[in-house]
């Protein structure tokens, strides 16, 4: 059983990535939407709090952003929505950290 | 997959109704069944059929409207949500005695029981939010 | 019922600053006549939603915390709240209101419904949800 957790706000904004990575288990799934994307940025303190956590990040919303792909902390996996979907299909429910 | 998608905040004032929007219809493109998208809070404004957003800009309420139509989308407001934002349709006009209605094309206004059945009835809930 | 679900209710907003609190109140008052296995949990600014003495006179809104209290009746029996964020918060549960529900197998006796959990064991009580209510 594993859970896809949502979160689409910026890690400098309030404490959702945090939140969210301290509360997901070894099999979990963390996506970053939105402006939560920012947290993949490599070098910004927030991206410490992915490490050692299954990542992926909504590739039109960094695009979006202006941020590209070569700024990304390393094991962070981009993916579109159609992977997006795939990912609330292989895992068993979705936390949406609102 | 079953799904029942959220949206809780209002077209362009948050992202959240352009990914929603967006995740359903690569769900939809992929063959998923979508149940029923729910909206709650501001989310019930992306069901006024009155916006009129810039030319060059994209017409969220529309292409909900599209959506729904083309591929026969449940598409819900819930009713207190949609009151107190002002969101009505006919028979809300009727009850409430107001002298008009704005309800976009697609959406339908109901209960918070068509949430929580959404909940009972799909796999996955999605919510996009705040 | 065949398919019941277990449902958890994620509050994590402070009430009156925003609606949140207070809608996500009404989804769980109309989703208890659906008869699934209900469970609230509350986190981060959530935990303000059920500090006592809440008077909202003089900012003139509906001052919905009695709500809370009446949430035994509607057989919502198992009420989570992280003990972290109360901390964080110069917060215990003292602070909050005492919460009850009555049990019909054991005389109506009155049981707390207020669960103090650790963040780990919300997570774990997240893991076991079938479906996590956000808003």
């Amino acid at each position: 059983m594993s859970m896809l957790h949502l979160v689409n706000k910026s890690p400098y904004e309030n404490n959702n990535v945090s939140t969210a990575s301290s509360t997901m288990r070894s099999d979990d799934v963390m996506l970053l939407i939105e402006d939560a994307v920012y947290a993949a940025v490599k070098g910004g303190k927030a991206s410490a709090m992915l490490e050692g956590h299954k990542v992926s990040v909504l590739g039109p919303d960094l695009a979006a952003r202006g941020i590209a792909e070569d700024k990304l902390a390393s094991d962070v996996d981009v993916i579109d929505y159609a992977g997006f979907v795939d990912l609330v299909e292989s895992n068993d429910k979705v936390q949406s950290w609102l | 997959m079953k799904l029942t998608i959220q949206v809780n905040e209002g077209p362009y004032q948050h992202q959240s109704a352009d990914s929603a929007y967006f995740f359903a219809k690569a769900a939809l493109e992929k063959g998923h069944e979508i149940f029923r998208i729910f909206f709650y809070h501001d989310g019930v404004n992306n069901g006024t059929r009155l916006t009129t957003p810039p030319q060059d800009d994209r017409n969220i309420v529309s292409r909900w409207t599209e959506l729904a139509q083309e591929h026969d989308i449940d598409m819900v407001l819930c009713v207190a949500a949609a009151q107190r934002r002002g969101i009505v349709d006919d028979g809300e006009a009727e009850r409430n005695g107001k002298d008009a209605t704005n309800i976009a094309p697609g959406f339908r206004i109901s209960g918070l029981g068509q949430l929580v059945e959404g909940g009972i009835q799909s796999d996955r809930l999605v919510v996009f939010g705040d | 019922m065949s398919d019941t679900k277990k449902f958890l209710y994620i509050n994590r907003k402070a009430p009156y600053g925003t609606i949140y609190a207070w809608e996500s109140l009404e989804v769980v008052l109309i989703g208890a006549a659906f008869e699934q296995d209900v469970s609230l949990a509350f986190m981060d600014d959530g935990v303000y939603q059920l500090m006592k003495g809440q008077d909202t006179s003089a900012i003139g809104m509906k001052n919905f915390s009695p709500t809370y209290a009446a949430l035994g009746d509607y057989e919502i029996t198992k009420i989570y709240v992280e003990k972290e964020s109360l901390e964080e918060r110069g917060l215990t549960l003292d602070d909050l209101q005492h919460l009850v529900w009555e049990d019909e197998d054991e005389d109506w006796a009155e049981k707390d419904s207020i669960r103090l959990v650790s963040r780990a064991e919300l997570g774990d009580v997240m893991a076991e949800q079938d479906v996590l209510f956000n808003f």
